[in-house]
Formats: structure tokens, sequence, C-alpha cells
């Protein structure tokens, strides 16, 4: 039976991968791509935890301003709507830089780029 | 969403409407000197609705309205903030006008980008739900990545990458950290995380009271230390800064860190408030104080480029800011003398930091070179330009009479107050490093001696910005009681 932790544990590994493949490849493309999987790892967190533990929060009661507690249940969902579009946005720039840069250089080797170093 | 509601989000929509008038504006108009012009005097707008504001909470009795599905709190905080962000906005808009030359044809984007930044940036001191703060932080960060690579050379654009891949990688820890806190707590408002955490028993035996929320806490640190420029998230900051255009890089230097400090601020009093948690992350936070000062002065020493120096410089600031932010942690209910130590500290900060940089852009419009040693001879070329940036190196050590002298003052004050004696002390000793590279910048300008005696041309605009902003560093170390209030009233909301 697929349960909680299976989905927390999935997320962590994504993350985890998106993390090493960010910080690690030379290919900007790449390391775009990276970026991409780590918010999706948080997409997945935050949707379990809005199905699997936020109906147990809920029932203390702590919803804001006294509104009926069924809009928050989908609090995890609303924000994985939002980290999407963020995610594409942040990947839309990123692409646009990456042209930018190669027309100046002729490369998209991240090891390359040391014009400021000392 | 009702129409009083829509006032309450008044000066950012105001300030984001803005920034699609300019660019309209720009397909209309052909001489592009009017965009600055419009731009300036288009700010009055949102300066105007944010008086509006803070009249309004003046006759609140708790100080503070929620408003926008209860994802906005419009109190003083909030309020300071939106008027130290419209005037480095601002300032910065009127110090561009001399590096109009190498903006080329696409200066309405510029300028709205800089206002589309400026909007993320003020909803970002006034959201009260982790989701409107991430979306607000985004909002402010990706139009300063566009804006680093602006000038599409190649090392603007290398900045530029730079800047995003890092800042997207700590968006996404600063979004897993979140997603944590959300599962502890139950919601992402941060009132209710306050309440769930300081009810909670925590008697687990664990850190923070439990290792999912430890993760989260020190996740989140990760991702607001990136946008305060703290070691060790400090890695971006000086490739960006001397990168990026130069005026782009004060607004970098000023408004980003004063948001990133005021969501920082907010988040951790009104979510993380409790207080057995707050001994926790004030330790956390008086430890990276001490490491973001002693790293940031010590490499700043060895930089010959100016802007790298002062971005080393920046990270030594955030430091100092800090001292402010762990202080908070050991205060009792009713002390705001940390928070508001640092919000006075950020506006002495921001006139300080912009007066260096807009001397930067006339100087380096002239010579060409950033390296420190060729500004030699200024204080002959250039007397008032000159004079400016000592005073603006003055106040960064922390001497009177300038505004950075009673920032550190009342931040270090804050942190002996609160049993950090040792804290304060890292500090002092720290500023007397720092004087080593700040005076060798005063050297140059008025002991090295140049080969040309031409003079350094500066344009009006520029000149009426680089007197506010120096003004203004004087008159905050002589007078500085008005903002102190001010910023005292602020902090306030913070700890009732």
């Amino acid at each position: 039976m697929v349960g909680f932790q299976h989905y927390l544990a999935l997320s962590g590994i994504l993350f985890g991968l998106g993390f090493y493949t960010a910080l690690s490849k030379r290919n900007a493309i790449v390391v775009l791509m990276g970026i991409e999987v780590m918010f999706n790892a948080v997409n997945v967190a935050v949707v379990a935890i809005a199905k699997y533990l936020l109906p147990f929060s809920l029932a203390g009661s702590v919803a804001s301003g006294g509104e009926p507690a069924y809009q928050f249940l989908l609090t995890g969902q609303v924000f994985a709507i939002f980290v999407i579009a963020v995610a594409a946005a942040e990947v839309a720039l990123g692409l646009g830089i990456v042209l930018a840069i190669y027309r100046a250089r002729e490369t998209v080797d991240v090891s390359q780029f040391t014009l400021m170093k000392e | 969403m009702s129409p009083s509601e829509l006032f309450l989000l008044s000066p950012e929509i105001s300030v984001a409407l803005l920034g699609g008038v300019i660019l309209l504006l720009d397909l209309a108009v052909k001489r592009k000197g009017y965009l600055a012009a419009a731009a300036l005097v288009g700010l009055l707008v949102p300066a105007g609705f944010s008086v509006g504001l803070l009249i309004r909470v003046g006759s609140e009795s708790t100080g503070q309205l929620t408003g926008v599905f209860d994802t906005l709190f419009i109190d003083r905080f909030a309020i300071y903030f939106k008027f130290l962000i419209l005037a480095a906005t601002a300032l910065v808009i009127a110090a561009s006008v001399d590096y109009r030359a190498r903006l080329g044809r696409f200066q309405g984007e510029y300028y709205g980008l800089i206002l589309f930044s400026a909007s993320g940036m003020m909803l970002l001191a006034a959201g009260a739900e982790l989701i409107t703060l991430f979306v607000a932080l985004e909002l402010a960060t990706l139009p300063l990545v566009a804006l680093a690579a602006f000038l599409r050379d190649a090392r603007s654009t290398e900045s530029g990458l730079k800047f995003l891949v890092l800042s997207a990688v700590s968006s996404a820890l600063l979004l897993y950290g979140m997603a944590f806190t959300f599962g502890v707590a139950g919601s992402t408002w941060l009132r209710d995380i306050g309440q769930v955490l300081s009810g909670a028993s925590q008697e687990t035996g664990a850190p923070f009271g439990s290792y999912a929320l430890m993760l989260g806490i020190a996740l989140m640190v990760a991702g607001f230390g990136f946008k305060i420029a703290s070691v060790p998230f400090q890695m971006w900051v000086p490739d960006v800064y001397e990168g990026s255009p130069t005026p782009v890089t004060a607004y970098l230097s000023v408004a980003s860190k004063a948001a990133g400090f005021a969501v920082l601020l907010r988040v951790f009093y009104v979510a993380l408030g409790s207080a057995d948690l707050r001994v926790e992350w004030g330790t956390l936070f008086a430890v990276l104080s001490v490491l973001s000062m002693s790293v940031g002065n010590l490499v700043a020493i060895a930089q010959s480029n100016i802007k790298r120096m002062l971005a080393y410089s920046t990270v030594a600031h955030a430091g100092y800011l800090l001292v402010g932010v762990a202080a908070v942690a050991r205060a009792g209910p009713s002390d705001s003398l940390g928070p508001s130590g640092v919000l006075f500290y950020l506006a002495t900060y921001t006139l300080t930091n912009l007066t260096a940089f807009f001397v930067i852009i006339a100087i380096v419009n002239k010579t060409g070179s950033e390296v420190i040693e060729d500004f030699a001879g200024m204080g002959r070329r250039a007397p008032w330009l000159a004079l400016a940036l000592a005073i603006s190196m003055v106040s960064l050590i922390g001497v009177p009479p300038t505004g950075g002298f009673i920032g550190k003052v009342y931040i270090f004050s804050a942190a002996v107050r609160h049993d950090l004696a040792w804290l304060a002390l890292a500090g002092v000793i720290n500023s007397v490093v720092s004087v080593y590279y700040y005076m060798r910048v005063v050297r140059a300008l008025y002991v090295l001696p140049s080969a040309s005696q031409e003079r350094v041309p500066s344009s009006l605009p520029l000149r009426w910005a680089l007197g506010i902003t120096a003004i203004g560093t004087v008159f905050l170390g002589l007078l500085p009681t008005h903002l102190l209030r001010f910023a005292q009233e602020a902090a306030r909301i913070l700890t009732s």
C-alpha cells in the first residue's frame, strides 16, 4: 500500500537528484532541468501533505478568520499550482538568458563562465 | 474582494501599473529621457496611497489590518518598507539617467522591470501567508535577474545566469522548507502557524520540537539567507554585483536586501516566534552573523574592483544586520529593540550604499575603469563626487557624524542588552577591520596622484539623487530621532 511516507520519500529523492543536477552539471540547459525537478519535488510534497496530513491538523480548526475548514483542505493543491506557474516563468527567463549567453559566447558550458574570478 | 480591500493593495497595484504604462509609453515617445521623468512622477501615486494607508492604520486600535483573503498585513512595518523601497526605486531611476547610453533602445523595459521588481518587494514586506510570500519573492527576483543580464554582453549575461541558477536553487530550498513547515503546522498562514507551534508541546527532545520543523526552518534560513546575502549563501554576490549594470547593482544591494530582511523578520517573528523556538533560531542567526561579517570583511580586503569590494562589504553588512535579528530572538514579548535596530540600519544602509554606487556610475562613465586605484585624483577632478563617496565610506565604517554610526550603535546595544555581548564585540572588531578597505578608497580619492586632470561630468538627475542620499546619510547621523521613532513603532507590531 502506497502511503504518505512513500510520497515524502519520492519527493526527497527527486529533490536530491535535482539539487545534484543543478550544482554539478556543465550544460546550462541541464542545470535548468535540475531546478525544474527540484520545484516538482516540492509539488509532490505539498500535495501529499494536503491529502494525508491536512484533514487531521484541521480537526483542531485553526482556520484563519473563522471560515469553514474545507477551503483550507485545498491549500496544498493551490500551493502546487502557484509553484508550477512560477517555475514556468523561471525557466522562460532562464532559456532567454541561455540564448543571450550563447550569442555572446557560442557555448553553454557553465564551467567556462569564469570571466569574473579573482 | 471589495473596493476597500483594493485600497489595501493600492501601492503595489499602482507600482505594477506604472511599470506597464512606462512600457507602453516607450512605444509612443521618441525622446527616451521622458521615461525616467514619467516614472519618477508616477511613483508619487503609490507614495500617496502609502500615506493614505498609514493614516488608515493609525486609526486602527491594533495598528494592523489584514486583507485580500487575509494574505496581507497592512501595518506600520509593511508601510515602513513600502516607503523605503519606493525611495530606493525613485533614486535608482534618477541615477540611471547617466547610464542611458549603455541601455540602448530598451529603456522602457529597463524602467518597467525595476518597477515590477519594486511591487514584488513591497508585497514581500506585507505578505501574511507562505504562498503569497513565495510569489512575491519571485516577482521581486525574476525582474532583477533580467536586469542583471540586461546589457547582453558576455559579463552581464554571465552574471544573469549565475543569479538565475542560484536564486532558483535557493527558492526551491525555501519552498521545500515552507512545505515542511506547512506539513507540521497544517496551515500556510503565518499567524496560524505561530498559534499551532506555540501550542504544540516541545517535549519530543528533537531540536526545534520536531525534526520535520527543524528541517523546514533550516531550509527557509537557506532561502532567505540567499536573499539577504548572508554567509554561507553569499557565493552569487560578487559575480552578480560586478557583472550587472551599476544602477541595477545599487538597486540589488539595497532594495532587495531590505525586502529580504522584512520577510525574514516577519516569518520568524510571527510564525516561529514562540519562546523556545526563538532561542534556537536566535543562536543560529548569531552564528551566521559572525560568519557573514568575518568572511565579508576579510575577503573585501583583497579586492581591487570597487563593485566587487562593495559586494563583499554588503555580505559584511548582512552580518551586522543579523546581529539585530539574533537580538530579536532573545527579546521579551514587548521588547522591539532588535528589530527596530534592523529597520533603522536598513534605512541608513540604503542611503549610504546608494551614495557610493551613484558616484561609481558617474566616475566609471568617464574613466571606464572600476579598479579602486583608478579613482585616484578624483578629490581634485570631481570634488563633490569625491566628497559624497568619502561620506559614504565613512558611514559604511560607522564613524560619526553619519547614519551608519547611529545604526551600528543601536544594533550593537540591542545585542548587549540581550546577553549577546560577544556578538556585539565581534561586530566592533569587524568594523575596525573594515576601516582598512574603506579607507583605501578615500586614500585613492585624495592622496594618490592621477595622470589626467579632466573634470568628471554628471547629469542633473544624478546630482540630485546623489545630493539627497549624501545629505540624508549625514542627516540621519545628526538627527536620527524621527526615523528611529517610526522604526520603533513599526517594529512594535512584530512583538505585540
